[in-house]
């Protein structure tokens, strides 16, 4: 039961990248050249996306987090951790030039997977190692 | 093939309009997958917890997750838009995957976990790591595109 709401829910999340155009890189690079704007060719979609779904989220996390438990699971398990430190600034420096180099951020790189995009023979496999080497110098 | 025909429900005319549509969706899934499972929508986390030694007993959704993701890919490719793909040459693929994977660990979260979850719970943790990611991007298409 878990896994095939989980399988329809990350196709859900899937189906959002595929629509709104963010499994596209070329759409996500042409939003992050800010210098396009004054020549009038940026791409403001992806404010669009994360303005929409973080709508969605703004509107349903406070509803959730008054609740006790999720319906198929034991417990909510909210991120606890609320410190600004090192790692969160070094880590989202480094995630930010690797996603500005091709416009994959992990979503739409599985996305991608299923779209049969070849950069993903390359892509995923380094992506697998570096979030492995993350994990052990956490 | 019926999904071909589907595109023509989102005209050229309104990407902003197929934008919003696709956001909410993917707002909606990370609601729901907090609200039946428990769980954060972050894309990172959940793969990275596959490699967790302590997380056997929870890698069966992470694995599903990630699949729905990978099948939507799969079945919705014609609503996706047609702009050609850049060409990025693979060595440059593999350093951007390096970089992703590397990050995303380290910080906690990307633009799923951190973006919208992390802004919808109203973190100031997670808005620092978005404003710093975004920033990091923005500066590295301009060095790529303009320098």
């Amino acid at each position: 039961m878990k896994l095939i709401v989980s399988l329809l829910i990350g196709m859900l999340f899937g189906v959002g990248l595929v629509v709104s155009g963010m499994s596209n890189p070329a759409n996500v690079l042409n939003f992050l050249d800010l210098a396009a704007i004054t020549g009038g060719q940026w791409d403001a979609r992806l404010m669009f996306v994360l303005g929409g779904a973080v709508i969605i989220t703004s509107l349903g996390f406070p509803f959730l987090m008054r609740r006790k438990q999720p319906l198929f699971a034991q417990k909510f398990s909210w991120p606890t951790t609320a410190s600004i430190d090192k790692r969160l600034i070094i880590g989202a420096s480094l995630f930010g030039v690797g996603w500005g180099l091709a416009g994959y951020c992990p979503g739409p790189a599985f996305a991608s997977i299923g779209a049969g995009a070849i950069d993903m023979l390359y892509f995923i496999p380094a992506m697998i190692v570096g979030m492995w080497l993350a994990t052990k110098v956490r | 093939m019926y999904l071909s025909h589907l595109s023509s429900l989102l005209p050229d005319s309104s990407p902003f309009l197929a934008a919003t549509i696709g956001g909410i969706l993917i707002g909606l899934s990370a609601v729901l997958l907090m609200g039946l499972l428990g769980r954060i929508a972050g894309v990172s986390g959940i793969a990275a917890g596959l490699m967790s030694p302590q997380g056997s007993n929870n890698r069966g959704w992470r694995m599903a997750f990630i699949l729905g993701l990978v099948i939507a890919g799969f079945l919705f490719k014609p609503l996706a838009s047609t702009t050609p793909l850049p060409l990025t040459l693979p060595p440059l693929l593999l350093v951007a995957g390096l970089f992703v994977g590397f990050g995303s660990v380290l910080g906690s979260g990307c633009t799923s976990g951190h973006g919208v979850c992390g802004l919808g719970r109203r973190s100031m943790r997670s808005l620092t790591a978005t404003l710093v990611f975004m920033s990091a991007a923005f500066a590295t298409v301009f060095l790529l595109r303009h320098v």
